[in-house]
């Protein structure tokens, strides 16, 4: 059970103009400003849940998620994860919890990363049965056999973040947060990484905690989102709530052999060229339909998709929304 | 305890690879040794008597300091301590089940034993092969070799608590490699790095040994080569044990003070 409630962190930056006169200036006397990276935050969520925390770049993610894990000391406002407040009992509770920051290692860098996983088991003082059951677990469905006797060093992007979930899962962690476990990702690698998110969400009821900018991400495992603008959430629910106020447009894409046609009004042309034509649809009655009759009547279709608003259009209507 | 020897392993084997590291090191303390044994002989055949050790216990001093540099001196930072707290990557070592300060000690200590198992058993070779004047003696006494094993590692100890003030300081003033290197070329000066403390003038040799940085490679290498003995050298010990325990106090409480305060660099 994870609660925050009323959460802020202010942050003092000390301010420096460019120029040698200012860093002159700087050495005496600073201008100070202050930055307002959390407002008032308050959100609960259960054991088991899967959460995505999403919000553009300085939107305050890594600092809730830094708060939560016991670093960062919020300026004012309670948070209780498992009954402890984070950063008064830092030690005792980062040993139930795990996670991955996608843009750092947690690996050692020049050891095989079987090294690093028996070291982390010293430092988690995990017991020899649970640590051979959690790695026989995660090695195969994470497909990290080949790459045991690598160092850190030597793995590609992809085979590292594998190892970095499995190492932040040796403890048997039973809340996981993943500070943008894609990022920088091939599509396979991200594909790899949320299936076995989702099968360790489903089969040890972990709860988890993911921040990205990934929509695919979120769409293809949670439920529930928490869209943060400015250090304010701004929407707290489920994504197909978010959907259902964004009935959004369709976008229809069709390949053609023949002269390009012509499309009824209301319809707006995205992208027109060598025989592909991306159209979009305000999902008014009959339209689409009528559309593509229209079409097909003069052209010959090769292909034709269509999508509905992706969830990266609607964060970025909300994002317009509240004006972030 | 367990996982501060498993985090020390790690380290301890990984600087066991920079050989070559390894090698320039030696190359760099024979160079420097012969140079410092050189001076010193040439003062010492103006005249014998004028100086406050006999010339074959500086001699012992200088060859043991180069050989155990690497767990003596102050400017052996770990680089790596530095860039987690700049980069911000000390946020992974904040969600470890794990004290901070232990961590980071226990890693130094491996790392500085380590650099010196590599670099320590070449230059001993050479100090006992070389002729006479410039050849380095055995310790006067068993009793006297144990109390030196004991010094050389509270020393460390020392060493390696004073080097944590300055990683700790780095939480507050994020690029102090100025300060840094000051601090390290101080206190090796006022530890007998560069002379050894009683060559030091009088009064500024009597506030220098009550500083902690006398209880660094000063203590072991008195003891090794005969200059301090008997009780003097079991006051030097207690001596070292006090500053050991004063700078690990201090560390570990502005440690906790730091981590309250802490901002994690970078997102």
């Amino acid at each position: 059970m994870i609660q925050l409630q009323n959460i802020s962190k202010t942050f003092r930056i000390a301010k420096r103009q460019a120029g040698l006169g200012r860093a002159v200036k700087a050495l005496f006397s600073r201008d100070y400003e202050t930055v307002h990276a959390l407002r008032d935050v308050s959100f609960t969520i259960g054991p088991g849940e899967m959460v995505g925390y999403i919000g553009p770049n300085g939107a305050g993610k890594s600092t809730t998620i830094k708060i939560m894990c016991g670093i960062l000391t919020p300026s004012s406002g309670t948070c209780l994860i498992h009954g402890r407040i984070p950063w008064q009992d830092r030690l005792r509770h980062v040993s139930e919890i795990g996670v991955v920051f996608g843009q750092r290692s947690q690996l050692w860098w020049d050891v095989p990363v079987c090294d690093s996983f028996e070291l982390l088991r010293e430092v988690y003082r995990v017991d020899a049965k649970e640590f051979r059951r959690n790695l026989d677990e995660l090695v195969p469905l994470l497909d990290l056999s080949e790459v045991l006797k690598t160092p850190t060093r030597s793995l590609s992007l992809g085979q590292r973040m594998r190892c970095e979930l499995a190492a932040s899962l040796l403890h048997s962690p039973q809340i996981l947060f993943l500070d943008e476990p894609t990022i920088g990702l091939d599509a396979v690698s991200k594909i790899a990484v949320r299936q076995f998110v989702r099968k360790l969400n489903q089969e040890r009821g972990t709860t988890v905690i993911l921040t990205t900018h990934d929509m695919q991400d979120i769409e293809a495992l949670t439920r529930r989102i928490i869209l943060l603008g400015k250090g304010r959430i701004l929407f707290d629910g489920p994504l197909d709530d978010l959907k259902k106020r964004f009935p959004g447009a369709k976008t229809i894409t069709l390949e053609y052999r023949g002269n390009a046609p012509s499309i009824l009004p209301g319809v707006e042309i995205l992208d027109s060229r060598d025989g592909r034509l991306v159209l979009k649809v305000q999902p008014t009655r009959g339209l689409v339909s009528d559309l593509i009759a229209h079409i097909a009547s003069q052209v010959q279709i090769l292909d034709l998709s269509v999508a509905g608003a992706s969830a990266e259009e609607m964060v970025a209507a909300l994002y317009k929304e509240y004006a972030i | 305890m367990k996982e501060y020897l498993a985090l020390f392993r790690v380290r301890f084997i990984t600087s066991l690879q920079y050989r070559a590291a390894a090698l320039a090191g030696i190359a760099t303390q024979f160079a420097w040794g012969f140079m410092e044994l050189l001076a010193f002989s040439a003062f010492y055949k103006v005249n014998p008597g004028a100086f406050p050790m006999e010339f074959r216990q500086v001699v012992t001093y200088i060859w043991i300091q180069q050989a155990f540099l690497a767990m003596f001196m102050v400017w052996f930072y770990e680089n790596e301590i530095f860039a987690a707290i700049q980069s911000g990557a000390i946020a992974y070592e904040l969600v470890r089940p794990v004290d901070l300060y232990n961590r980071w000690f226990s890693s130094s200590v491996a790392n500085r034993l380590a650099k010196a198992v590599l670099r320590s058993m070449p230059i001993l070779i050479v100090a006992f092969l070389v002729p006479p004047p410039l050849r380095m003696s055995l310790p006067p006494s068993g009793g006297q070799f144990a109390l030196f094993f004991l010094s050389t590692f509270l020393a460390l100890g020392v060493v390696v608590s004073f080097n944590m003030l300055v990683y700790i300081s780095t939480f507050y003033t994020l690029s102090p490699v100025g300060a840094r290197i000051i601090a390290a070329m101080l206190a090796d000066f006022l530890a007998g790095s560069i002379i050894p403390l009683p060559f030091f003038p009088a009064g500024f040799r009597y506030v220098a040994e009550l500083l902690p940085f006398a209880a660094m490679q000063n203590m072991p290498l008195r003891i090794y080569s005969g200059h301090i003995s008997g009780t003097a050298a079991l006051y030097g010990i207690g001596f070292q044990i006090v500053w050991l325990i004063t700078l690990v106090g201090l560390g570990k409480f502005l440690m906790k003070h730091a981590l309250r305060r802490v901002v994690v660099q970078g997102g």
